[in-house]
């Protein structure tokens, strides 16, 4: 059951020798994102307030992060790098496809919303 | 163990339910398929919070304003130092939990005890920190003013430092009680009074000249507006309606009532798979205890409740990004 532990993150760049030796490596790759996020939320550099693809670079630089930390959690601690393909591409894209679409919708129309509030039509600040 | 059917006679037979397809056990497959529905549900919250967020774009709440507190801490202003704390929390107990799991795969029973016991150690202080966290919030701490169109003015002072309503509301003698089931109409209620009236707020804020309106509106930099003196009075005498102390599902003193709605839906339905999460924790911890797996010869149990435990998990690691970080 499992014991054939695949040890290389990062593609085979970190090689680890034991399984507990691995999990101790994530534990430390995801406490380097937190803290990394912790900072950059505190500090707000100025220079990331620059607007990419209508969000601050700040935020996409958040969100890419938390898919790594995401990554690393399903990939390592639920071992998903040990199951098959199969069962991996069965979990994985069906839920990244759904939210995706779910996520793009409902952002499109709340910034329909905001325009339409924002262009005069209807009055909220009375 | 001779009342245990180990022996199915189904054993490869594709239809029979006997061999494994995709090379994982059937629990194991349907925790997985388990943690897909629940994670499209989270991502349901999520998605509909970025939709309101989305809709009042230029006037949402700043996450570091309102979650400033740190226990023992008080009247600092620490933001997301204990929200930092918390992630970090689970995070150790994720890697508790996934140590508990390899020692299971070496049949090593006190490891596993030991491991199972830190998890739930881990998943208890998470619990009670969102508690905490919520009690922080729905008691409020600046308190506000609502508009007749349901927006929230705060107050600064004119270096744009926030100031509590209690620094500087004119307080007058009250004649005004709540009404409650006893003394009036049975079947009407009424919720606590706030500490102050608008004209009590109106009355301070004319008497301190260094206090200034700021709205919910921001501007190109990201920060609320501030209005002037002048305006700061008209906007408060013409508009405002209410005050505002805390947070409910009604009204919150940091801004849209969304705001609110999200924050105890998105954290509470997380913290009750936090809760569920230990109490299944507990079990399976007492299973080990008393030998069940050590004579199954397998920890599987302990695996599957892993995933379901490295699922709120990765659940927190979105909700900390999008509700507190983005």
């Amino acid at each position: 059951m499992g014991h054939g532990h695949n040890l290389a993150i990062l593609r085979g760049l970190i090689k680890f020798k034991s399984n507990t030796q691995k999990i101790w490596g994530v534990l430390i790759l995801l406490s380097i994102v937190t803290t990394v996020e912790v900072a950059l939320g505190i500090y707000k550099p100025e220079s990331l307030m620059i607007k990419v693809l209508g969000m601050k670079l700040l935020n996409w630089i958040f969100i890419i992060l938390t898919i790594v930390k995401a990554y690393y959690i399903t990939w390592d601690f639920m071992h998903m790098r040990d199951e098959t393909k199969a069962l991996r591409r069965m979990v994985v894209w069906t839920a990244i496809f759904l939210i995706l679409y779910l996520i793009f919708i409902l952002l499109q129309e709340g910034g329909y919303v905001f325009d339409v509030y924002s262009s005069g039509y209807v009055k909220r600040d009375f | 163990m001779s009342t245990t059917v180990v022996n199915t006679g189904t054993e490869g037979k594709a239809w029979g339910g006997g061999n494994r397809p995709l090379n994982a056990s059937y629990g194991k497959m349907m925790m997985w398929f388990f943690i897909v529905s629940d994670a499209l549900t989270f991502s349901g919250f999520l998605a509909a919070y970025g939709f309101s967020r989305f809709k009042f774009i230029d006037s949402w709440p700043i996450a570091d304003e309102v979650f400033t507190h740190v226990p023992f801490l008080h009247g600092q202003e620490l933001p997301m130092i204990y929200v930092a704390f918390m992630t970090f929390i689970l995070i150790m107990s994720s890697v508790t939990m996934v140590l508990a799991v390899d020692a299971g795969h070496h049949l090593n029973k006190a490891k596993v005890t030991l491991y199972m016991l830190l998890t739930i150690l881990g998943g208890l202080i998470f619990v009670g920190s969102q508690a905490w966290e919520w009690a922080t919030f729905i008691k409020g701490d600046y308190g506000a003013i609502q508009t007749k169109g349901g927006n929230i003015l705060q107050f600064v002072d004119t270096e744009g430092h926030r100031v509590a309503l209690r620094d500087f509301a004119v307080v007058e003698p009250k004649e005004r009680t709540a009404h409650d089931k006893t003394n009036g109409l049975w079947f009407v209620e009424e919720g606590t009074l706030p500490s102050y009236t608008v004209e009590e707020v109106i009355a301070g804020l004319e008497t301190h000249e260094n206090i200034l309106v700021r709205t919910q509106l921001l501007d190109e930099h990201g920060q609320k507006t501030i209005l002037s003196r002048e305006e700061s009075l008209k906007q408060l005498k013409q508009n405002g309606k209410a005050v505002v102390e805390g947070a409910n599902l009604h009204v919150n003193e940091y801004g849209s009532p969304l705001f609110a709605d999200f924050f105890f839906f998105i954290t509470g339905f997380h913290g009750f798979h936090v809760f569920s999460g230990v109490v299944i924790n507990i079990i399976i911890f007492f299973n080990v205890i008393l030998g069940t797996y050590e004579r199954r010869k397998s920890y599987e149990m302990v695996e599957k409740v892993g995933l379901y435990w490295h699922f709120v998990d990765l659940v927190w690691v979105f909700v900390f990004t999008f509700f507190y970080l983005v």
